[in-house]
């Protein structure tokens, strides 16, 4: 009896390691593209003349890379603290529908497994764990994957934020050598295969026509407008394909309610 | 400043996921939450491309669009990240460099 029961927590734990490392390793090459732009925060936190402690603090604590550069940018312009976490807060909002989107896939956790995960939610463990959600197999472990990607982000991102206050403090002109473009490649790289359908395509096209246009709004809340834009255009698109596929096997589907009616007769 | 990031940035990353996780979203929500990071990710990008100093820049000199539109291709043929981010960031040094 207790030898079963250890054998089953053996096979329990080696299913919940395989997740977690497995979560991790999916995550690396979006790792590559976080480690020149969690150098560079580093680097600028420094000339922008944060202390070292603030710049550790908010790697630590906040975790939200485009957030940090945008606060940072913010604090080198001697903007008030109120100002900076509000704008924190609307450059972060996207969280909240990525939490949206995971939400229905995490019933199950308790509220200490869902705190940090939602703690450690970037852009990038975003797209590596819907993806595995999506995934058709029923490992009861998925939020293992969720912290292991989360983990290797985080490790990586205080790592390079560590690096970048070194290279910072050391190295001349570092900041102008372009390793802020590392983020815009890693973008590409996750949204260009998402684009399977001309709904996903027409929701791309419209967020991005719209975040240009209104680029020059106040604190980023072109963003969300954009954002929202595009998930509007992705989902008329799709219900008008939907009404059309409807429309063109009208007769097939219009037998079936007649059927049903001389039934109920 | 960095407590005050924190905690608004936790507070749009937890919430949601604790309160919609103990309940069902209609269907017209889920379906718009697919098109999620698609059109997050493309609002974030786009101007960083076509705009990358604040004003419009569709030319063959705004070295990021080149870059951009080459890692597009990169990834639209091979549907591989790791060639993506290399390809681009070659790109973009290249030009940064020698245009």
């Amino acid at each position: 009896m207790a030898e079963r029961a250890a054998s089953a927590g053996v096979m329990a734990t080696v299913t919940q390691a395989a997740e977690f490392w497995r979560g991790a390793k999916d995550t690396l090459p979006l790792i590559l593209g976080a480690i020149p732009f969690g150098v560079l925060f580093g680097a600028l936190a420094m000339s922008a003349g944060m202390t070292v402690a603030a710049t550790l603090g908010m790697s630590l604590l906040v975790f939200a890379g485009s957030s940090q550069f945008v606060a940072m940018g913010l604090f080198a312009q001697g903007v008030a603290v109120a100002v900076i976490v509000l704008t924190t807060f609307i450059v972060n909002l996207r969280h909240a529908l990525y939490s949206a989107s995971l939400a229905p896939y995490m019933r199950h956790l308790p509220q200490a497994w869902l705190a940090p995960l939602g703690f450690w939610l970037t852009d990038e463990s975003f797209a590596v764990v819907i993806k595995r959600y999506q995934a058709r197999d029923a490992s009861p472990y998925k939020h293992w994957y969720f912290l292991g990607s989360a983990l290797a982000m985080y490790g990586n991102w205080q790592l390079c934020t560590v690096i970048g206050i070194i290279a910072g403090t050391q190295l001349q002109g570092m900041t102008d050598w372009g390793l802020e473009f590392a983020m815009v490649v890693t973008f590409i790289g996750i949204v260009v295969p998402m684009l399977l359908t001309k709904p996903m395509v027409l929701a791309a096209l419209a967020a991005g026509v719209v975040a240009v246009l209104a680029r020059d709004w106040p604190h980023q809340s072109g963003l969300m407008a954009a954002a929202g834009a595009g998930v509007a255009a992705g989902v008329l698109a799709q219900r008008v394909g939907d009404w059309r596929a409807s429309w063109r096997s009208g007769e097939s589907r219009s037998a079936v309610p007649a059927r049903r009616r001389v039934n109920d007769e | 400043m960095v407590a005050g990031m924190a905690a608004v940035t936790f507070g749009v990353r937890y919430p949601v996921l604790a309160l919609l996780s103990r309940s069902k979203l209609p269907d017209v929500v889920l379906q718009a939450l697919q098109f999620v990071p698609a059109a997050v990710l493309s609002a974030i990008v786009v101007p960083m491309l076509a705009a990358p100093d604040g004003a419009l820049a569709l030319s063959v000199n705004n070295h990021a669009l080149v870059a951009g539109v080459l890692a597009i291709a990169v990834a639209a043929v091979s549907r591989n990240l790791l060639l993506t981010i290399a390809l681009g960031m070659a790109g973009f040094l290249a030009l940064r460099i020698l245009a």
